[in-house]
This record gives C-alpha cells, sequence and structure tokens, in this order.
C-alpha cells in the first residue's frame, strides 16, 4: 500500500485489501478502547516481544530512528517499562492520568509478504488533565501479525504526530 | 548593599530565598527582556546544522526571528529575517538550502551573506537609490565559540568569549569529544511548559530532583539490569560538585575517573561498545591527558545564563534552549549532539538513552514539566505563599552536584540585572583553565 516511486516521494495507493479492514478495525478500536480505559496491561500484552513503537521528531516525519532525532523509539523492554510505571503512579505527568478519547479513522489494510498486515490510520486524540484540553492529531504506520489473544499482534507502530511543533501540548506523556 | 525586593541572600542563617511574584508578573517579564534578553548572549544554533554553503535555518532567537545561513565562502551568517523593503520574513521554512534568499511579497533578492542583489525594477528608484544599504539586517553582534553560535541583540556587551567565562572550558568538554566534530542530528524536540522559563534553568541542573522526580527512569536502569549505586558512587577521580563559572553561568559535574567505564544515567553498554567507549576515552587521554579525559567523560549539567542549558549523560547529550511566551509559559527547543565519528554501537546507544531520558515523550522530560507546570500553579499564591527556598548546600564549603549553589548563581546574577544588587560570590567562581591547565578540582578547593 505505501512504496516510494521514482521521484522520492510516498506512493499512496487507491485501496488495500477490503476484505482486511474489518479484522484490522476491530483490533485497532479495541486496542484504543483499552488506552483510552487505561487497561495498559492488556493493551501491553498486544505487542509481539520484538515490537519497536515509534515517533518521529515533528520536523522529521520522515526520520530514521538510527540517525535522526525521534521522540520515542521503544523496544519492547522500554514500552513495558514505559507502561509499568504509567500503572504505578511515578509517571509524574500522568498520575492521576489524563481522560483520553481517541478517534481512529480512514483505516487500510493490505498483507504484505509472510501474512505482515501493513496498516495506515489516522488517528485524532484529546487528553484532558489539569484544566486543560489538547489535541493530538496524526497517522499510523502499523504492521500487525497474526496471533495473541486478539487474533492479531503489534510488530511495529510508526505514530507521525500530524502537528508542527508539540506546542501547546508540550508533551506525550499518554501512548499513542 | 541595596536590599533587592526578589532575592534576599542571607549568608549568616544561611538562607536563599527567591519572591515567587518573579515567576508570574507581566512587569518582571517585561523588565526581564530588556535588562536580560536583550543583553546577554543568546545560543542561535550549531554551525553543524548548516554544513554546506548556501545551507539555512530560521528560527526565533530572543524573540526576533533571524536566519542562520552558511556563505559561499564557508563563513556563518545570521541576519534578521524581515525584509528591508516592507518587512516581511523572507524565509519562512525551518531548513532549507539555496543561494539567493527571495522576498516573494514584491520580489527583493538576498544572497547568503545577507546583501540585496536583485530588485524587479530597480530603476524605478533612481540614480541615488543605495542597495548597499539594503540588505538583510545583520543583529549587533555574531559569534561562534566551538561551533556553537551566539548573538546579542544589544551593542553594548563584552565579548563571547568574556562572556562564557568559565563556561568556555564546559562547552570545550564538549566540543572535543569527536576529533572530526560534534554535530546536531536531524529533528529536533519542539515543546512547551505551562510554566515560567526560570523553572527550566533551575530544572536543568537540578542534582535534587532525579531520586523522586525520575523514580520511574532510575525504575526502568534498574529493571534493565544496571548498578544504580555505580551511578552515583565516584570510582575515583572528584566528586560530582556545583560550581559557579562567573557572569551567571554554573554547571554540575565530576571526574569519576573511571577511564571510560561508567556510562552514566543510561543502559549498560554491551561489551563491544563498551570496548569502543573505552578506547575512545583512551584516545583522547592521549590528545588531551586524563583528567581532560576523565571529565570530558563523565557527564555534566550547565546553564549558560540566561536560557542555554546543555546536558551531557555520557551516552547522550542535549543542547536546549528556552523563551518565555508569557509569565507563565515558555517555548523549549532541544536538539540532539553526537560525535559526528561515532561508531555505530555506541551512536545507537546514544539514540536510545537520549530518548529514554530526554524529550517531551521520554521516561523523564515529561515529568520536570509536570512538576514546573505544578509549581507554577502554587505560585498562584504568591501573595500568601511568597517565597521559594533555595538554600540547600549553603552550609558547605564546597555544595555537591544536588546542592542548590548553581541555582544561587544563576539567581545572583537575574538579580544583578533586574535591580542592580550586586550579590558576593558564595565561594570563588571557577576560571577559565583550558582543557591543559588544572583538573576540574583542584582549581577550586
Ligand atoms: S517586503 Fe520584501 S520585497 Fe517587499
Ligand atoms: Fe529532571
Amino acid at each position: 500500500m505505501k512504496g516510494t516511486t521514482e521521484a522520492g516521494r510516498t506512493e499512496i495507493r487507491p485501496a488495500g485489501r477490503p476484505d482486511l479492514r474489518g479484522q484490522v478495525e476491530d483490533f485497532l478500536f479495541y486496542e484504543a478502547e483499552l488506552l483510552d480505559r487505561w487497561q495498559l496491561d492488556t493493551w501491553l500484552a498486544l505487542w509481539t516481544p520484538d515490537c519497536m513503537y515509534l515517533v518521529p521528531a515533528t520536523d522529521r516525519a520522515e526520520g530514521d530512528p538510527d540517525v535522526d532525532l525521534f521522540l520515542i523509539r521503544d523496544d519492547h523492554f522500554l514500552l513495558s517499562q514505559r507502561v509499568a510505571s504509567m500503572l504505578d503512579g511515578t509517571a509524574w505527568a500522568e498520575s492521576p492520568h489524563a481522560t483520553t478519547q481517541r478517534m481512529i479513522t480512514n483505516v487500510r489494510a493490505s498483507e504484505v509478504a509472510g501474512g505482515v498486515i501493513e496498516v495506515h490510520a489516522n488517528f485524532l486524540i484529546h487528553r484532558s488533565r489539569g484544566g486543560r484540553c489538547d489535541a493530538y492529531p496524526g497517522r499510523y504506520e502499523m504492521r500487525l501479525v497474526p496471533g495473541g489473544p486478539a487474533g492479531l499482534r503489534i510488530l511495529l507502530r510508526r505514530a507521525v504526530v500530524a502537528l508542527e511543533e508539540l506546542r501547546p501540548q508540550g508533551r506525550i506523556s499518554i501512548i499513542l | 548593599m541595596t536590599e533587592s525586593p526578589y532575592v534576599i541572600d542571607d549568608r549568616e542563617t544561611p538562607r536563599f530565598r527567591v519572591r515567587r511574584s518573579t515567576m508570574v508578573a507581566s512587569e518582571i517579564l517585561d523588565e526581564e527582556r530588556r535588562q536580560i534578553f536583550d543583553r546577554s548572549w543568546l545560543y542561535v544554533g550549531h554551525e553543524s546544522e548548516i554544513p554546506a554553503p548556501h545551507d539555512f535555518r530560521t528560527r526565533s532567537v530572543g524573540g526576533r526571528p533571524i536566519i542562520l545561513t552558511r556563505h559561499t565562502d564557508g563563513s556563518v551568517q545570521v541576519f534578521i529575517n524581515s525584509c528591508p523593503h516592507r518587512g516581511m520574513q523572507v524565509e519562512s521554512r525551518p531548513q532549507g538550502h539555496g543561494r539567493f534568499l527571495k522576498c516573494f511579497y514584491h520580489g527583493w533578492s538576498f544572497n547568503t551573506e545577507g546583501a540585496l542583489v536583485a530588485i524587479p525594477d530597480e530603476a524605478s528608484y533612481g540614480e541615488n537609490f543605495d542597495r548597499q544599504n539594503l540588505g538583510l539586517v545583520h543583529p549587533p553582534h555574531v559569534a561562534s565559540y566551538r561551533g556553537f553560535v551566539f548573538l546579542c541583540w544589544s551593542a553594548d556587551v563584552v565579548d563571547l568569549e568574556t562572556y562564557l567565562a568559565g563556561a568556555a572550558d564546559i562547552l570545550d568538554l564538549f566540543a572535543d569529544q569527536s576529533e572530526t566534530g560534534m554535530r546536531v542530528i536531524g529533528g529536533t524536540h519542539l515543546y512547551a511548559a505551562r510554566a515560567n522559563w526560570k523553572l527550566l534553568s533551575e530544572n536543568s541542573y537540578d542534582g535534587y530532583h532525579a531520586l523522586t522526580t525520575h523514580h520511574r527512569y532510575l525504575a526502568m536502569l534498574k529493571a534493565s539490569g544496571k548498578d544504580l549505586q555505580s551511578v552515583f558512587r565516584s570510582s575515583g577521580g572528584t566528586p560530582a560538585l556545583g560550581w559557579d563559572l562567573g557572569n551567571g553561568h554554573a554547571v554540575i559535574g565530576g571526574s569519576d575517573g573511571s577511564g571510560g567505564n561508567n556510562t552514566g544515567l543510561g543502559r549498560d553498554l554491551s561489551g563491544p561498545a563498551l570496548v569502543k567507549q573505552i578506547a575512545r576515552r583512551d584516545r583522547f587521554a592521549e590528545l588531551y591527558g586524563a583528567d581532560w579525559a576523565d571529565r570530558m567523560f563523565s557527564g555534566r549539567n550547565v546553564v549558560i545564563f540566561p536560557n542555554l542549558a546543555l546536558v551531557d549523560l555520557i551516552m547522550g547529550i542535549t543542547i536546549r534552549t528556552y523563551y518565555p511566551v508569557s509569565p507563565d509559559y515558555m517555548e523549549v527547543s532541544a536538539w540532539s549532539l553526537q560525535p559526528s565519528d561515532d561508531e555505530p554501537e555506541l551512536r545507537q546507544m546514544r539514540q536510545e538513552n537520549f530518548l529514554t531520558f530526554w524529550g517531551p515523550a521520554g521516561l523523564a522530560t515529561p515529568d520536570d514539566i509536570e512538576a514546573l507546570e505544578r509549581c507554577q500553579k502554587g505560585f498562584a499564591a504568591h501573595d500568601q505563599a511568597p517565597w521559594s527556598d533555595i538554600s540547600r548546600g549553603m552550609v558547605r564549603s564546597r555544595p555537591a552536584f544536588n546542592d542548590e549553589l548553581q541555582m544561587r548563581v544563576f539567581w545572583r546574577e537575574w538579580d544583578r540585572r533586574m535591580t542592580g544588587t550586586v550579590h558576593p560570590l558564595e565561594g570563588p567562581a571557577l576560571p577559565r583553565s583550558g582543557r591543559l591547565a588544572l583538573p576540574y578540582v583542584s582549581a577550586n578547593q
């Protein structure tokens, strides 16, 4: 579904595998609700042990995490540490934790080699806490693999925030 | 001595207090703009951000839009990003490359030295039109120290090296970490905090808050198998202390003498990566002497007055600068500085470590921001609860890294600029010694 043309720009293809979309949407909606309800331990179990959770810098959306500055580059260990601190109340920026509401839309799915499903989707997350409400718009580029309690597991999530800068949000203390 | 309404510097008790109204009053911010931001050398960027001739970056420095560019002859240029014709911001892209900067409003074009090179229909201006004087305006002072570019908006200021005083040594400790030059990697952390800007100066070298505020970061390190004692225990060398560097600059840091073995606040290096790290340290010990190499490889937090923080966690360096938009809101920009000749394994560790700690989505910075924002909320009651206490370590002859000497140094300079109050030094400021001079600790015991 996504490739790079010779001119170097992202190639957007008209359709993926509509037959996969229902399953993928259900999965994305399920994990979004787990996040909004702060059931983060259940949510963490949706990730593969070799997973990667990436959020590029706002001024370098196409960056490479080995070369460029990112906002998040968590492997499974770091992601599980992030989640543990969000649950035990020591992630002060989320203690008490914010109220969030996620909209997941524009879902497209296609199968690449070996049963890996490539997913593109848009998100809009509202985070409300301490007398303010901030919006986090963006898009997901994900790779899912079959398996796990929900039928799919997350191998890769690249959450590209559609903001020039994190102002006034100031932080990403929730999971995108 | 004049009694400052804002800073009580009582050496007898001893006690150091700062009035919280300085964090909320808009008249204070107006005065800070005049007395501090317009009269200090401010950080513009790093030369590595514009590696090739005609590369440019645009940003705001001290509230004014600037263009940082490299001219055809390789020189670093800074000018005000406002067209001499009728004022339009000439370039709006944050970064790019071009021989000419063209103002689209009426089409005036400038070269990368700022000179006006083309005007549509120039004949309409007549024969006496002085194109020479219609180039992009340069700030009164621009200077570079070891790749770090600064400007000053006032003509009346000491030269950059004099201004940096002992902090020049500290910049050397960053700049020396690569024989091929340090470089700022692509990508910027552009974020904000709903808090007064001075709180971030305090926080950037606050050695006292780590154990509580960054509990979760330390828990992560512990879970990774790191021996946390090794982070805080010095294995020889000199203990981590706070140092007055002169002119309001201060640093916390020491020299652990572990020969490159210590990865500081970072996950342990893999065997092969550790070998490379030790080899790097040995190479620098050969070049600059073991004392200097130990300092280079021991980490430090410095704040160059008023708003430039550089923090070296050994496996990751950040450059951070921040400006007030209002008394209770600041914008922060931060970059990652790395050796340009880094081995892939070490670069990988630096990338990881940088992000686990820093940035608005790391395992530490969001909690710092939370702390600062909640201080700001507390300051709403500044009339009833007027004072903050910054006395920690005043009773010691040599305050430690987790004391508050460095913040007192900041506030004394702040008070001098704002009210003219001259506070005596708490101890001698660490003079500029140069990398080949005395080791860190013995210069000032
Ligand atoms: S304002 Fe730039 S050409 Fe007129
Ligand atoms: Fe901190």
